[in-house]
């Protein structure tokens, strides 16, 4: 429960149809760090903040279900703020929301539920799980909402997480789901929705890093470099590759005759290649540490490739690609080929295979 | 569900008899203590009788005992209220490293303020050794403030000796006396303090009342502004009938200790004895002489917070760490002091027993614990029987 109307929904949904429920909040991140990234007048919306979490204690109390918080902030530190950080210091895009829901949501707050009695958890996603008795997998599909799904974050799901999750509002828009709460009587229902990544106030994660730096006392290595177009010419000087990211356009400050977009950015050498908006077409990419859901790993072979809508970031139209598999080892890594050229292809996002409504797999873009 | 309360250190219900007495107190006391007509003169009469039975318990004179709003506000006033009344050129406290909040962020707020605090850790055992106290003093100390009881572990410090050496030095003596009034008998002058708190909720009084012992001649500022309450110690209209119920309880506590404490202490051996003889890899913290009620285990390779959710939802109320702000679980500054590891502190929980408590429900206990550590260690990562 993050305080927000989708997971209250959820808890109040669950408790109508007669389950006995726990109202559980993780506590990931302590908004008392990085003082001077609040702004004045304080936080809001923020996760883990006090404000969410006297909300879901309302909820809890108006539901009249047992609440707790329960602590996962060292995990998240370790396992989703610092590789978040070590990928853009690396000219990688991350997905913290991917990370944490690989490593804390579905894997230790999953076996903390386990451990204090829970048969399964719930949570306020928009996305739905099946079980094909053709081929005894557990299957995921899109939310209902396609503006809301969020399949796209949850694509490192295994077959054992799934098979103790459940997501009740797959199958509601979130108006519907609006309706529900004030059906229900929850005092969120017109709580605005939350926006962008919890731990990082206003979405300036690059602000966000340099003050993780400050407060560990940590000097990162010298960050500001050269700016230089597709042919080697040097633009410009940056301050440093974690504040670009593949298809920007903002805060280059290069004067240039035309529109000018980041095509990569090269950690090693501290440089960001700029050029034109056509320099960002690819028409294939590769994927590694590929996790399958809807479809068994042992699926795509060399001989029998699969076709599938490939989504490239979560707010990208899915695009019609082929898929093969790269080696000989279940498909952990594979190769995409567009029909299309597709624009910013950004290593460090995934690659997210759906077949219609089914989610067949995804992988990291490389 | 059935309940049972395991987390008297947290706090207590209000007894019977006070119930009895703080009703009464209010429906027939509607006065306030500081005015001068009858009304008035018959809630001082009161109060003033409530505060000389206070200091018949504590060992002191009447005068010498301020009425607070608790616990935390009576170590404020020791620690902040000595300084200022003594400050200048005396500029260094000695604290220890397992105090209640309450105590450790007064001394931070004096650290911002240009004093100089020295933190003294324990031994493994829990204990402060006396001869780390004598090794902190200097000659600018003004103030030594130790904890009488812990608050997790139980262990009780050697205050007298300490009190002994502080006063060798020229330097004040506090004890934060919360957890061991009501458990143990205390005497502050057989401890030989200068000042030393208590707090009502913590043995079956109401919240929102507690005092401070302040030895004749010990200079005190207020911390607070207002009115001439307390002797110009604390301001604030007397709340006199928690007052009276604290009284109450208090003389309730002391007339049945001898034999609380026994019932206590086999009690809490009873479910010490059966959760290590059936819990694997379990073991207490902390060593020494203890509160009677208290005990403090840890349960290696799980998360004391899972392991008290899992109790609560069978309804066992039992606690781990300390709450941060949102309510979720800290390891034990206490315990990371005594020099336990992280994964054992944060795997570690106080069982704190009460007058509610029975042999019945400390063996529903143990049977509890048995099945969520068991549980728990089944879904850990870390654990590995041995």
């Amino acid at each position: 429960m993050s305080g927000g109307v989708d997971s209250s929904v959820v808890a109040g949904l669950l408790q109508r149809r007669g389950q006995r429920i726990v109202g559980l909040t993780m506590q990931l991140w302590n908004q008392r760090r990085l003082p001077e990234l609040v702004p004045e007048g304080g936080a809001t919306g923020r996760c883990c903040s006090l404000d969410d979490v006297y909300d879901a204690r309302h909820v809890a109390q108006h539901l009249g279900i047992p609440y707790y918080v329960v602590n996962f902030e060292s995990g998240f530190e370790e396992q989703v703020v610092k590789p978040f950080i070590d990928d853009y210091l690396a000219g990688r895009t991350p997905i913290p929301c991917t990370l944490c829901n690989n490593f804390i949501k579905f894997d230790q707050f999953l076996d903390l539920a386990s451990g204090v009695g829970a048969s399964r958890i719930a949570t306020g996603h928009y996305a739905r799980i099946g079980f094909d008795d053709a081929s005894g997998r557990y299957q995921m599909s899109r939310g209902a909402d396609h503006s809301k799904d969020q399949t796209y974050f949850l694509f490192g799901l295994k077959q054992e997480q799934l098979a103790r999750t459940d997501f009740p509002l797959g199958g509601y828009t979130k108006p519907q789901v609006r309706e529900l709460a004030r059906e229900l009587g929850l005092p969120v229902a017109a709580k605005p929705d939350s926006q962008e990544i919890c731990f990082v106030p206003n979405g300036d994660y690059a602000a966000f890093i340099d003050a993780y730096f400050r407060e560990r006392g940590i000097a990162p290595e010298k960050t500001q470099g050269e700016i230089r177009d597709t042919n080697g010419r040097v633009l410009g000087e940056h301050t440093g590759v974690h504040h670009f990211t593949v298809g920007q356009r903002r805060g280059l400050r290069v004067a240039a005759g035309e529109p000018l977009y980041v095509i990569a950015t090269e950690p090693a050498s501290q440089r960001v290649i700029v050029g034109r908006d056509e320099d960002l077409l690819r028409a294939k990419l590769s994927a590694k540490d590929m996790n399958w859901i809807s479809i068994a790993p042992g699926t795509v072979t060399a001989g029998a490739p699969i076709r599938a809508q490939v989504k490239i970031r979560n707010r990208h139209l899915a695009a019609e690609a082929t898929v093969y598999p790269i080696g000989n080892n279940d498909a952990t890594r594979i190769e995409i080929h567009f029909d299309e050229p597709q624009r910013a292809v950004t290593p460090g996002q995934a690659a997210v295979l759906y077949d219609g409504e089914l989610v067949l797999g995804g992988g990291w873009i490389e | 569900m059935r309940r049972f309360y395991f987390d008297h250190n947290a706090t207590t219900p209000v007894s019977q008899p006070v119930l009895e007495v703080l009703v009464s107190a209010l429906l027939e006391v509607p006065g306030n203590a500081s005015s001068i007509h009858q009304d008035g003169q018959l809630a001082k009469q009161r109060l003033e009788a409530a505060r000389r039975e206070m200091a018949a318990l504590l060992g002191c004179e009447p005068k010498e005992l301020v009425f607070t709003s608790g616990g935390t506000e009576a170590d404020n006033l020791a620690i902040l209220g000595s300084v200022q009344a003594n400050g200048s050129p005396h500029k260094h406290v000695i604290t220890t490293a397992i105090e209640h909040p309450a105590v450790l962020n007064p001394c931070r707020e004096l650290e911002r303020t240009g004093m100089d605090v020295t933190y003294v850790r324990p031994a493994s055992d829990g204990l402060i050794d006396p001869d780390d106290i004598r090794r902190a003093l200097k000659p600018e100390t003004m103030l030594v403030s130790v904890m009488h009881a812990n608050n997790e572990t139980g262990t009780l410090q050697p205050i007298a000796e300490i009190s002994a050496l502080a006063h060798e030095a020229g330097a004040l003596m506090h004890s934060d006396g919360v957890q061991a009034a009501g458990k143990i008998p205390v005497d502050v002058e057989a401890l030989g303090v200068d000042l030393y708190s208590i707090s009502g909720h913590k043995f079956y009084a109401p919240k929102g009342i507690g005092a401070l012992y302040v030895k004749n001649g010990t200079k005190l500022r207020p911390i607070q502004f207002g009115g001439k309450h307390e002797r110009e110690r604390r301001p604030g209209t007397e709340n006199v009938p928690s007052a009276v119920a604290m009284e109450k309880a208090a003389a309730f506590a002391r007339d049945t200790l001898p034999i609380e404490t026994a019932r206590l202490e086999a009690l809490r051996d009873r479910l010490e004895t059966g959760i290590l003889a059936r819990v694997p890899d379990s073991g207490v913290n902390g060593a020494g002489e203890r509160t009677p009620n208290t005990t403090n285990i840890y349960f290696d390779g799980l998360e004391g917070e899972a392991l008290v959710i899992s109790l609560d939802l069978k309804g066992f109320a039992v606690s781990s760490g300390s709450a941060c702000s949102s309510g979720a679980v800290e390891p034990s500054h206490v315990l990371l002091a005594m020099g336990l590891a992280p994964e054992r502190a944060r795997a570690s929980l106080r069982f704190s027993l009460g007058a509610s408590n029975n042999a019945e429900q400390v063996d529903a206990l143990i049977d509890a614990v048995v099945q969520s550590a068991a549980q728990l260690r089944k879904l850990s990562p870390t654990y590995t029987s041995a």
